[in-house]
């Protein structure tokens, strides 16, 4: 009976840690891809201003409270503007920013294909 | 007809590429939040500075007055430079002052009063500044102008002369 107590004890302790391991894994992903706004050229992850320290503990809390990465993210954008965000949203404003590479792409690649049937 | 094409083609997406570069030159690269905010204001739930009661939001933002939310700290030196201009805003009836306590102690904070005068009718404490990341703010010291329950203008940085007076037009 002490044996089984002690293995689920240890059982229990082992899955929290990973359970506590996966928080800080989603923490510091989101942390690496938003802005610090009052610093030059850093993400909140880098920094460690008054600011980021306090944005890397409220990530903290609402990932606590349940809350998924991406509604993390909106409210982000919406107490501070998309401009906290380092990966632009696919809106009306990014269009042109995230389908130019893929027609780039692409009109590259017909011209490769013409090229190689041509000389055929 | 195919080698007439293909430069005017070119040309073509150069031009539009010089276009696009030239206008980007332009554009200011220096971020300038919007301080014309229509937000609603955050709930918060935060322990009074003077003892350790709680204060919710709903409370303080209840008349159908100006309120200046102010986030301030003992250790920030632009907010001493702020701080006659709050005083001289404390004499106008028409607003209330809420002073936000920004990653502070109370022996300090409760000195920096005494020494500069207490402008605020209420002061709650943001012991690790997670309450003013759900107003917006990026720091100390910075204020919102709150009417209606709404955000109605955000001062980034100390309050000066241009400000108060942009507030005594709009409380008017």
């Amino acid at each position: 009976m002490k044996f089984i107590n002690i293995f689920l004890i240890i059982s229990i302790i082992l899955n929290f840690n990973l359970l506590k391991a996966d928080e800080i894994k989603t923490e510091n992903k989101i942390a690496k891809n938003l802005r610090c706004l009052i610093c030059q050229g850093q993400s909140v992850y880098d920094s460690d201003s008054e600011f980021a320290i306090s944005l890397k503990l409220v990530i903290k809390n609402k990932i606590q409270q349940g809350l998924s990465e991406e509604q993390i993210y909106s409210f982000l954008k919406m107490k501070y503007g998309e401009w906290i965000l380092y990966d632009p949203v696919f809106n009306r404003n990014t269009y042109f920013l995230w389908l130019l590479p893929i027609l780039i792409f692409l009109a590259g690649g017909a011209i490769i294909i013409k090229r190689f049937y041509n000389k055929k | 007809m195919k080698s007439k094409f293909i430069p005017l083609i070119l040309i073509f997406i150069f031009s539009i590429t010089f276009v696009i570069f030239f206008k980007g030159l332009k554009n200011s690269n220096i971020y300038t939040p919007n301080t014309n905010l229509k937000k609603e204001v955050p709930s918060f739930e935060l322990k009074s500075f003077e003892n350790n009661s709680i204060i919710i939001s709903e409370k303080i933002f209840k008349d159908n007055k100006y309120y200046l939310m102010n986030i301030w700290a003992s250790w920030c030196v632009p907010c001493k430079e702020e701080h006659k201009f709050l005083m001289k805003l404390k004499k106008d009836e028409r607003i209330e002052l809420i002073g936000f306590n920004y990653k502070d102690n109370f022996k300090n904070a409760s000195s920096f009063l005494k020494d500069l005068g207490n402008p605020y009718n209420i002061i709650v404490s943001d012991k690790d500044g997670t309450a003013s990341i759900e107003w917006g703010a990026y720091g100390v010291p910075e204020s919102f102008l709150v009417h209606q329950n709404k955000i109605i203008k955000r001062f980034i940085g100390p309050i000066n002369n241009k400000d108060l007076l942009e507030i005594e037009k709009i409380i008017r």
